[in-house]
């Protein structure tokens, strides 16, 4: 049985945008697609840690804005040729208000590099 | 639903790289069947002659190999050739009776070396250079034989003799004109290749006709030519051109007219059949060069995607030989003619020859030889149809002395080891990008930036990675097409884009995308802040400004820094400050423990790493305007004290900046504006360097523009002389507002002035009347505009953008 956390109302969060999170964790990013899909990421681009909340989102893809390497929403990995990962975490819409799973705010020792899975 | 079936015929580079585009744009839509004569997969002919000369093997050139069809599910029949087009059933067959229907076909059937019609063409140790088998049978003959004849003396037939000669054989190269290369070299520039090409060991025998081939026992011996002659030969490589092949098509009763008949969508006549590459007649031009082929990949898989929107217009194409330690580079018209003239650098005795041809101050054509550094360049400002009027004194020496910041200056990349630095930004060697061109088929600028992150980041490696491009594959690269779409989202280009929201009065992001046909949903990262930009630029007050379509450091109004912190530059009208404010400055840094203080060297300061959240309560305390340090924007106005305390100052040139930078506060443009004012010629301010530069002199202001002090260190162009700080204010108004319309987004001033020229902008700034609507457009889009930090520290606007959420 999956807990949930109510984080925010989804119409706070700007359509192809994204709002920080604060966990004991680090920081995770909730992102809200130009069509109203949700998404969580951890806030830190596999590249050299950059804030993916801070990016550009198009469509399903957020634009790191330190280096520009695009992040795919939905799963964390990074668009070819880049690699890597930015771990993803459930997060669902119920009734306008978004919540992120309890699981996300567990602290979890940061493997150096995560695969997608699928990868 | 249903996939279409999309056939192919021919396995060669255009129609392999056809399916390639057309898998990235529209995966799902076919089922893929390939029919290939040859028994190999997809190689990279280009690079057939360092095969044959040694230096690379059949392996390296390999560009899709089986894996790669099976990856993608394509069917794949080699060494099957299509015969026959059954037009009304809609299928194909092969010789050996396999067959496959379609829905849209591409006919990529290539072209084949012609074969002179003399006796004895089809003796043993008769060939051509056209594939793989070709490559074998020369590289057999070497092994065991002594005299090769090559008939040709054009690219390919040098290539073959150069190879040839490497392999040990005797070579005469036998040219029915007295020049070699006469279809890309003027006399000259063929006499100097004929020179060093026999200083390798080749014989010419110019000015020749060959009208039989000798044999004995069914191999060949000798050639004999129209006037008596005999040359004894034991392998002929017969070089005189290539053949489209279109017999396939011509059976079906698809038009031909030398080549496939094409229109600008690569359809054939029949609207369900396209066709690509060799075997095309595109306005009565079939090309041989990859560079078009490409180009026309990339349109016809554009149509069987379904987006209906690309156009192949042709090609100019450049030519460089692919033999190892001669350079030489050809494009346009070369050999000039009426109404044209010519620029000439001869240098005999160094083995160095360039010549350009202009006509109406535009490139049309050249010719260079021993020294193609430059060949890029020039092909580059041909293409763009580039007016070279202003730079036309220091033309011949070439870009040498433009982007070598962060390259030790060097700027030859034929000189460079491998291990020396290409990228200085992202660190990135000679030797990696030339390992990723090989062992990953690029052909590209993008391709080489995507795999190896070079020329990805400031730019200035650009002109080396094209030259190491060009120089790895020989020259024969797919340069930039000349019109370049604004990113992948669209094939417009950044003045169609432009021209459509202004003639159309499109007012949203949604509202171009839709009319433009925009490939994607809601674009990217590269086309939404240039949308966003175009049109605040072209409807102020009435396009709507999308703050999601704004790179972060205009959305949050301060830069963010490596570790996601952000920097604050509160604005110092003129580089003047007084006690209050610094101490405000030193209050704010201490209570939020901003952990650095500079000073810049756009004479303000400048607080570095602030947490994101505190942004607002920062501003609010420093009570300071926004520098707009963080956008593509007015930056400063750098000042020197001036004739209010100097002792030669002539002007009041602090005044000036004051009156500037309150005049241009707020004002967006496509990429940051710098402006600096001098009270006298020994200019402190440093006005040389800035986008509009001011300098004062006894009798008025100078006007400078189009300076840069950054990647590309350019010293700013004169625009005018006035008498008055009024007129500073309307000069420099009209000229930043006609830059605001019409550059295009990323584009400093420097590179717009380049590629409009000065004289154009003189010529609209001297226009009395224009001067003044466009400086009266300026204001008017200026005018109501907020201070942004005012906004979000006192009014609550954009809150969301700087709270974090908790639980």
């Amino acid at each position: 049985m999956q807990d949930w956390i109510k984080v925010v109302k989804l119409e706070d969060i700007p359509r192809a945008g994204a709002r920080v999170v604060r966990t004991p964790g680090g920081d995770i990013a909730v992102f809200r697609t130009d069509e109203d899909e949700v998404f969580a990421l951890n806030d830190r681009c596999p590249h050299k840690g950059g804030p993916l909340s801070q990016g550009i989102v198009a469509g399903r893809k957020v634009t790191c804005p330190l280096h520009g390497w695009n992040i795919q929403l939905d799963s964390g990995a990074a668009v070819a040729p880049d690699e890597g990962c930015a771990a993803n975490h459930a997060v669902k819409v119920e009734a306008g208000v978004v919540y992120l799973a309890a699981s996300a705010f567990v602290p979890v020792p940061q493997p150096a590099k995560i695969a997608c899975a699928g990868h | 639903m249903k996939r279409m079936k999309l056939v192919m015929a021919g396995n060669g580079m255009a129609g392999v790289r056809t399916l390639e585009e057309v898998l990235k744009l529209a995966p799902d839509l076919y089922d893929i069947t390939v029919f290939g004569a040859e028994p190999y997969a997809n190689y990279n002919r280009i690079l057939l002659s360092p095969v044959l000369a040694g230096e690379q093997t059949i392996q390296d050139i390999m560009l899709n190999d089986e894996d790669w069809y099976r990856e993608h599910g394509i069917t794949l029949h080699l060494g099957k050739k299509i015969t026959q087009i059954d037009r009304v059933a809609r299928k194909v067959i092969a010789e050996d009776g396999t067959s496959a229907e379609y829905d849209r076909l591409i006919l990529a059937t290539g072209s084949q070396p012609f074969i002179l019609p003399v006796p004895g063409k089809e003796l043993q140790g008769v060939i051509s250079f056209r594939d793989i088998h070709d490559v074998d049978a020369m590289i057999a003959a070497a092994q065991q034989h002594k005299h090769a004849v090559v008939i040709g003396g054009g690219l390919l037939g040098l290539e073959a003799a150069n190879g040839l000669k490497q392999r040990g054989m005797e070579v005469s190269v036998v040219h029915l004109s007295e020049y070699l290369m006469d279809r890309q070299l003027d006399p000259t520039a063929s006499h100097l290749l004929r020179q060093s090409l026999e200083a390798r060991g080749l014989k010419f025998l110019l000015g020749k006709q060959t009208s039989e081939l000798l044999g004995r026992d069914g191999r060949v011996t000798a050639v004999r030519f129209k006037d008596g002659e005999e040359t004894p030969a034991d392998l002929v490589v017969m070089a005189v051109g290539i053949r489209p092949n279109t017999e396939l098509a011509e059976a079906a009763g698809i038009h031909v007219n030398r080549g496939i008949v094409v229109n600008d969508t690569m359809q054939t006549f029949d609207p369900r059949i396209y066709a690509v590459g060799e075997c095309v007649s595109h306005r009565g031009i079939a090309y041989g060069l990859v560079a078009p082929l490409f180009e026309m990949a990339k349109v016809c898989a554009n149509h069987l995607a379904q987006m209906g929107i690309g156009r192949y217009q042709g090609s100019v194409v450049s030519t460089k030989l692919k033999v190892t330690g001669i350079d030489l580079f050809s494009a346009g018209n070369f050999m000039g003619g009426a109404g044209t003239e010519e620029i000439v650098l001869s240098d005999p005795m160094g083995g160095v020859y360039k010549k350009l041809v202009l006509q109406d101050n535009k490139i049309v054509g050249g010719v260079l030889y021993g020294d193609t550094v430059d060949g890029a360049w020039y092909f580059q400002l041909l293409r763009e149809g580039r007016n070279i009027a202003d730079i036309r004194d220091h033309l011949m020496f070439g870009q040498s002395h433009l982007g070598d910041t962060g390259h030790l200056g060097q700027n030859k990349a034929a000189a460079m080891s491998d291990e020396m630095e290409v990228c200085g930004c992202n660190g990135i060697c000679k030797g990696v990008i030339v390992k990723a061109i090989k062992e990953k088929g690029l052909f590209t600028v993008d391709d080489v930036r995507k795999h190896t992150k070079a020329s990805s980041s400031c730019g200035s490696c650009t002109g080396l990675v094209e030259q190491i491009l060009a120089f790895t594959l020989g020259g024969d690269y797919s340069a930039q097409p000349k019109t370049k779409s604004l990113c992948g989202c669209t094939d417009h280009t950044h003045e169609e884009v432009r021209q459509a929201i202004r003639e159309h009065k499109l007012l949203s992001i949604p509202d171009v995308m839709k009319f433009l046909e925009w490939r994607t949903p809601n674009g990217c990262a590269t086309c939404r802040p240039a949308l966003n930009y175009y049109l605040l630029s072209t409807w102020p007050h009435e396009a709507q400004d999308d703050p999601q379509s704004r790179f972060i450091n205009e959305r949050a109004h301060a830069n963010i820094q490596k570790d996601g912190t952000y920097s604050v530059v509160p604005r110092m009208w003129g580089g003047m400050t007084t006690p209050s404010e610094l101490k405000r400055i030193a209050i704010v840094a201490e209570k939020y423990h901003i952990p650095a203080v500079k000073v810049t060297g756009g004479q303000r300061i400048d607080l570095l790493g602030v947490k994101k959240e505190d942004l607002p309560n920062v501003w609010a305390e420093l009570d300071m305007p926004s520098g707009h340090a963080y956008g593509k924007a007015m930056r400063t106005v750098k000042t020197c004290v001036g004739s209010e305390w100097c002792r030669f100052g002539t002007q009041d040139s602090t005044q000036m900046g004051i009156d500037l930078e309150k005049a241009f506060y707020k004002m967006w443009a496509p990429h940051k504006v710098k402006l600096a004012v001098s009270g006298c010629p020994r200019n402190c301010a440093e006005a040389a360097i800035k986008d509009v530069g001011v300098i004062g002199v006894d009798s008025g202001w100078e006007l400078y523009v189009a300076g840069n002090g950054g990647i590309k260190t350019e010293v700013a162009q004169f625009m005018a002389k006035v008498k008055t700080a009024e007129e500073v204010l309307e000069y420099s108004g009209a000229f930043l507002q006609i830059y605001r319309e019409e550059a295009w987004y990323l584009e400093r001033t420097v590179h717009w002035v380049a590629r409009v020229g000065m004289d154009y902008v003189k010529q609209r700034v001297d226009d009395a009347e224009g001067r003044k609507t466009a400086y009266e457009r300026l204001q008017f889009a200026l005018q109501a505009e907020k201070d942004p930090w005012l906004e979000r520290a006192k009014e609550g606007v954009a809150k969301h953008e700087f709270e974090v959420l908790t639980v």
